[in-house]
């Protein structure tokens, strides 16, 4: 193994230490300074990133740009980065996002400014943390670090009922997270001292051990993607997070669920994972269906995308379960895609909000004959979220949907009904929102988006729009390791 | 030029940068600048894509075909997915039909749309709906085709709420892209077939591989057995059912007439709507081997043809009289690809898209002479005022009913012959369907003719009549009785230029196409090669043997039943609006249930909004508030916490109530956790 690379370092520590710098930055007077410097950090963080992409290899599944240095020889535990082609995509997306959410926040966001910046930066490097560790310790330290960031931005930053989002959150996050490390620790012990996940991929297990494996795994990743039923802290934590904490939350955070299920469960329980497989299909189709039903009736525009997430990670985690390569590449390609379309979604609430501040369907109506460059951009969102073909939005739905169908006929069946309600909540909101007679006095006086407001959209629709005419290049990345996980994934670990 | 790949890519990508252009330049400009830049840019690119499409037919027709990859979408599980054209003569003609109707319509919006604020926005959406179909029809594989299919029904979508402000607008679309929606999930299952079976989605591949499974039998439910190609057709046919406006999923159509004229005659009635038609023509290797897929096809489209007729003999409304009108022909069309008449069922699809084009911009300019009245019970006697309207109104109206001579005489008539002679189960349904169709075809095509064109001038019954509206009038639109309609004392009067011109250069084809192509399309080599028909299936047989000329087949066609049957239609509409209009309201008043159940569209609509809407927003509160916020919350995560709450009375004293002090002893907890079990494993 090289130890030569560094970059992964940079993703991570770049942005933390940017934040760190933001902190100091705190007096009235230095807000625009604090907003300049964060912002300057925010896109170094994705320059850092961009070798990434760069140097990719697409031929090969082993990890890249590998890091590792002895952390805690005591316990054999190490400071190990490295991405495949199943996490890569995710670092350059977190970096990415964050961007948007410090320029969405320019002139918005006018309380402990500089705090407020500082804890996306640093929750950003944390997130490339997650996405890049390769020691199980380290992982799970970003892992449980990255909800401190986040708590702060919900608990300060947030809504009136900020704090039972919080504890609801802490709830639902605290159970799992413990059977994870005690998972972690058996494994530790089965691999005689080792923290480092590849070895956890290779050391044979029995059924039961599998199983209880799987399961601890599960509690802590299916609270994250969020899987139904445990699905319930997301609208109300988005409802309370500022524009840029549900941004952060839908776009990325959500993903941190699913990767998990591709970098732990899958390989280190191939037999466990199989067997479970109906079950974990079940929830997910149950999500699609069930979600987009109780997206359909939200009064609140946020509550309804929280739930469209919902409702769209359930395709993640069905094409996961799937085992084949539609499947898998259609849930990474959908994660991804999702990233964009939901970051896109909340901004675009967050533009309403900030001018009229709620987020009631019913406080709108006709927005589009005040805001019309406003409406293009909602209108084209609204239609990648209800999977329209040449938006990201399909992309991933339909390459499931095939993977589906190779394996069950009814499972595409209930897939598909998303193409019906995932219109159905999309564009009714839309209607109600963006189009006919101009509804009140808050709307007649809306301005239309900024430039800055209009770029940040802009640069998403491209991305959208681009991912939906040529995913090639995404999904070129994913082969190969996706490929090599199937194959480790087929073959029994009980021996 | 049929070789030359970047020529071809030029043709659905001139449209697509005219769109982009106008769309986001027009309103650069000071206003007529801007609108006349929008208009020139998209015209300049239908104009090129159409001559460019005749350069390609004159290929096609030569016998050149091409089928190649453009490039690749993307690659998964070794599987390539690929944009790509495939150009034989099916495609070259729907290109044509597409580019000329198309650029026909984009003159007639100068003038149609000239006093409207959305004028450049209008000129963005038609010519990217052009880009959309062209990819549509020009697609060698199911994904483009999907990709086609869905990109036309989001611009139907823009362009039936186009008029945002509008309530009934804006439901109208949501409703025509949810339908439309219902339709693509049977389209995406049977896709998702083809690619489970078959591992391919290229149409080539999928021809030759699916041979292969004949004989293969899927069991969705254990002891249901279902043929793997019926499967697989059926699902396709339920996306052409809401493309094309079939039974039960038409019902979106007569709303999209909330849209401007001009696309209901390019989208709602030309092109789009045939685009069910066309896949179907397009998968003949898939349905010739599944009869029962072709009965179901030739099921729906009977009924569809016999009973949407019915709907427009009670319509007030002219553009829902057309609308009907189109659904009903559409039917027609389903019909004949259900007996695997394919090339006939494009010959219709044609002629058509070129009278019914000319039907609606007809219409659209009577509209605009009445000053946005569309109710035909305030006009009459039209044709003193608008000659070149009335004139090409009338010839449309005759191709419509079938008229020896006219195109649809020729198209509609191989039609029923072909009917006439298959063999496949339901045919004799559909027979009678077709037939009787006929009769009320002529009878509410010239009702409404007579109506507009002829008799008393109604104008200012429409002032007398406002105050005392009855409201009774659920198609019409009331905002535009609100605010349009002639001053009174006031006549209609003829359109400008750029509308008349293109009624008249639809009318020549509309005269002439169908004697003109008949004897290649139908019986000559022209779809060689392209569609399919198993010999078992050859309805057109009998046709194709007594076939002798286009004139001798349009004599013979004054001795058919048919024939006798549109006179018939066409006479009693003249004795009921032009003699003896008491009749018909005594008809309405006898049979005043039958005449609600047509005015209330058979209760569909009524159905469907208590079903399907109310019924999902229903079990979306039924599963939200009980499961989600009685179960799941209530009882289990509050219980938790409530619990939780109870143990954590103990240990208050660490609830400072500042979010920094959980952070911190969250991260000291983690670390004492680990810490612990450090030392446990040592």
């Amino acid at each position: 193994m090289q130890t030569s690379s560094y970059i992964l370092s940079l993703t991570i520590w770049v942005p933390i230490i940017a934040g760190i710098l933001v902190l100091f930055l705190n007096h009235e007077s230095q807000k625009p300074m604090a907003r300049a410097v964060a912002l300057v950090g925010s896109i170094l963080g994705l320059l850092v990133a961009i070798p990434l992409w760069v140097g990719f290899d697409n031929a090969s599944a082993a990890m890249q740009f590998v890091e590792r240095l002895v952390w805690i020889p005591r316990y054999n535990i190490h400071y190990a980065l490295g991405v495949d082609g199943i996490s890569m995509l995710f670092v350059l997306l977190n970096s990415f996002t964050t961007i948007l959410v410090i320029a969405a926040s320019w002139e918005v966001i006018q309380e402990k400014v500089s705090q407020y910046l500082a804890s996306f930066l640093i929750m950003s490097g944390l997130i490339n943390g997650v996405f890049a560790a390769t020691d199980a310790i380290l992982f799970y330290l970003f892992f449980e670090a990255m909800l401190i960031p986040m708590f702060l931005i919900i608990g300060i930053w947030g809504g009136p009922r900020r704090v039972y989002a919080a504890v609801k959150f802490f709830l639902y996050t605290l159970l799992g997270s413990l059977l994870m490390l005690a998972a972690l620790i058996y494994l530790y012990n089965v691999t005689n001292g080792s923290f480092d996940i590849i070895d956890y991929h290779r050391v044979p297990l029995g059924i039961t051990a599998q199983t209880l494996i799987f399961l601890a795994f599960f509690a802590s990743f299916a609270v994250k993607v969020p899987m139904w039923p445990v699905h319930t802290w997301l609208p109300d934590a988005h409802v309370e997070a500022p524009t840029g904490g549900s941004v952060i939350l839908a776009a990325i955070t959500l993903k941190i669920g699913a990767y998990g299920f591709l970098r732990f469960n899958m390989p280190i329980a191939p037999d466990a994972s199989h067997a479970l497989a109906g079950f974990m299909i079940a929830l997910s189709l149950i999500a699609v269906v069930y979600i987009g039903l109780v997206a359909l009736v939200q009064a609140d525009m946020k509550k309804l995308v929280a739930y469209s997430s919902i409702s769209h990670m359930g395709f993640v985690t069905l094409g996961f379960f799937l085992f084949n390569g539609q499947g898998v590449e259609g849930g990474l390609v959908q994660m991804i895609s999702h990233g964009f379309i939901s970051a896109a979604m909340f901004l675009c609430i967050g533009v309403l909000y900030d001018r009229v501040h709620s987020r009631e369907i019913s406080s709108y109506g006709g927005v589009v004959n005040t805001m019309p460059k406003f409406a293009f951009f909602a209108v084209l969102f609204a239609m990648a979220n209800s999977g329209l073909p040449a938006t990201s939005g399909f992309v991933g739905e339909f390459m499931v949907l095939l993977g589906a169908m190779k394996v069950n006929f009814w499972f595409a069946f209930v897939a598909s009904t998303t193409l019906i309600l995932g219109a159905a909540y999309s564009l009714w909101m839309v209607k109600r929102v963006i189009f006919g007679e101009i509804a009140n006095d808050n709307v007649r006086t809306l301005t239309d988006i900024n430039a800055r407001e209009m770029s940040i959209l802009a640069v998403l629709a491209l991305l959208v729009l681009f991912m939906g005419l040529y995913p090639k290049p995404f999904t070129d990345v994913m082969h190969v390791s996706v490929d090599a996980l199937l194959k480790h994934v087929a073959i029994s670990k009980i021996n | 030029m049929i070789e030359n790949k970047l020529a071809l890519l030029a043709i659905p990508l001139l449209p697509l940068i005219g769109a982009l252009l106008a769309g986001f330049l027009g309103n650069g400009f000071a206003k007529p600048v801007g609108r006349a830049f929008a208009h020139s840019v998209t015209i300049l690119g239908i104009a090129a894509a159409f001559v460019l499409s005749l350069f390609v037919f004159q290929d096609v027709s030569a016998g050149k075909t091409f089928n190649g990859s453009v490039y690749t979408w993307l690659v998964t599980g070794g599987i390539k997915l690929e944009v790509g054209f495939l150009i034989d003569s099916l495609t070259a003609t729907m290109m044509l039909v597409v580019t000329f109707v198309s650029l026909m319509v984009h003159v007639y919006t100068i003038g149609y749309m000239k006093d409207d604020d959305g004028y450049t926005r209008f000129f963005a959406y038609i010519s990217l709906f052009t880009f959309a179909m062209l990819m549509l029809v020009m697609s060698n594989n199911f994904l483009q085709l999907f990709f086609g299919w869905e990109a036309v029904g989001l611009v139907s979508y823009l362009l039936i709420g186009f008029w945002y402000k509008r309530p009934t607008a804006i439901k109208a679309n949501l409703k025509a892209f949810l339908v439309n929606r219902v339709g693509d999930f049977g389209f995406l299952l049977g896709i998702g077939l083809i690619f489970a079976y078959f591992g391919t989605l290229d149409y080539r591949e999928t021809f030759a591989l699916a041979q292969n499974f004949k004989e293969t039998i899927i069991e969705p439910i254990p002891g249901w057995q279902w043929s793997l190609i019926t499967a697989i057709c059926i699902g396709l046919f339920i996306g052409a059912m809401g493309k094309s406006a079939q039974f039960p999923l038409h019902v979106w159509l007569p709303d999209s007439m909330e849209g401007p004229t001009p696309i209901s005659a390019l989208i709602h009635a030309a092109t789009m709507v045939t685009a069910g038609i066309f896949m179907v023509a397009r998968m003949s290797p898939l349905f010739e081997m599944s009869e029962t897929a072709l009965s179901f096809v030739l099921i729906i489209g009977a009924i569809t043809a016999l009973f949407m007729g019915f709907l427009g003999i009670v319509q007030n409304d002219i553009k829902r009289v057309v609308a009907y009108s189109t659904l009903s022909q559409l039917g027609y069309m389903t019909v004949a690809l259900g007996v695997s008449a394919y090339s006939v069922a494009i010959f219709h699809l044609m002629t058509h898209a070129f009278f019914k084009a000319l039907l609606f911009l007809g219409a659209g300019s009577v509209i605009m002479g009445m000053h946005h009245n569309q109710d035909m019970r305030y006009m009459g006697g039209a044709w003193r005022y608008m000659k070149i309207t009335w004139i090409t109104s009338l010839i449309g109206s005759l191709a419509l009913i079938g008229t020896p001579f006219f195109s649809g005489f020729y198209s509609k008539d191989s039609i029923i012959e072909a009917v006439k002679h298959a063999s496949i189960p339901g045919a004799g349904i559909a027979y009678f369907a077709v037939v009787a169709g006929v009769f009320v075809t002529a009878f509410y095509s010239f009702r409404m003719y007579f109506l507009v064109f002829h008799g008393k001038e109604r104008y200012d019954d429409l002032h007398a009549d406002k105050h005392g509206h009855d409201g009774h009038d659920d198609h019409a639109d009331h905002a535009d009785h609100e605010h349009h309609g002639l001053a009174k004392g006031e006549k209609p009067h003829e359109s400008p230029w750029v509308v008349t011109l293109p009624l008249v250069l639809l009318a020549i084809p509309s005269v002439f196409i169908g004697l003109y192509t008949i004897q290649p399309m139908l019986f000559g080599e022209f779809f060689k090669g392209v569609i399919t028909i198993y010999p078992t299936h050859d309805s057109l047989a009998g046709l194709r043997s007594h076939f002798t000329s286009w004139a001798g087949m349009a004599v013979h066609g004054f001795q058919t039943v048919p024939f006798w049957f549109a006179a018939a239609g066409v006479a009693l509409a003249w004795y009921f609006y032009m003699k003896r209009p008491d009749i018909p309201a005594a008809i309405k008043q006898k049979f005043s249930a039958v005449h609600t159940l047509l005015e209330n569209k058979y209760y569909l609509d009524t159905f469907n909004e208590w079903a399907f809407a109310a019924g999902a927003r229903k079990l979306g509160s039924a599963l939200w508030k009980f499961g989600d916020v009685t179960i799941i919350d209530g009882i289990m995560v509050n219980g938790t916490a409530k619990v939780i709450g109870w143990f954590s009375g103990v240990a208050r004293v660490v609830q400072s109530g500042y979010l920094y002090t959980y952070a911190f002893w969250m991260i000291l907890g983690v670390f004492v956790l680990l810490s612990l079990v450090f030392l446990k494993i040592q």
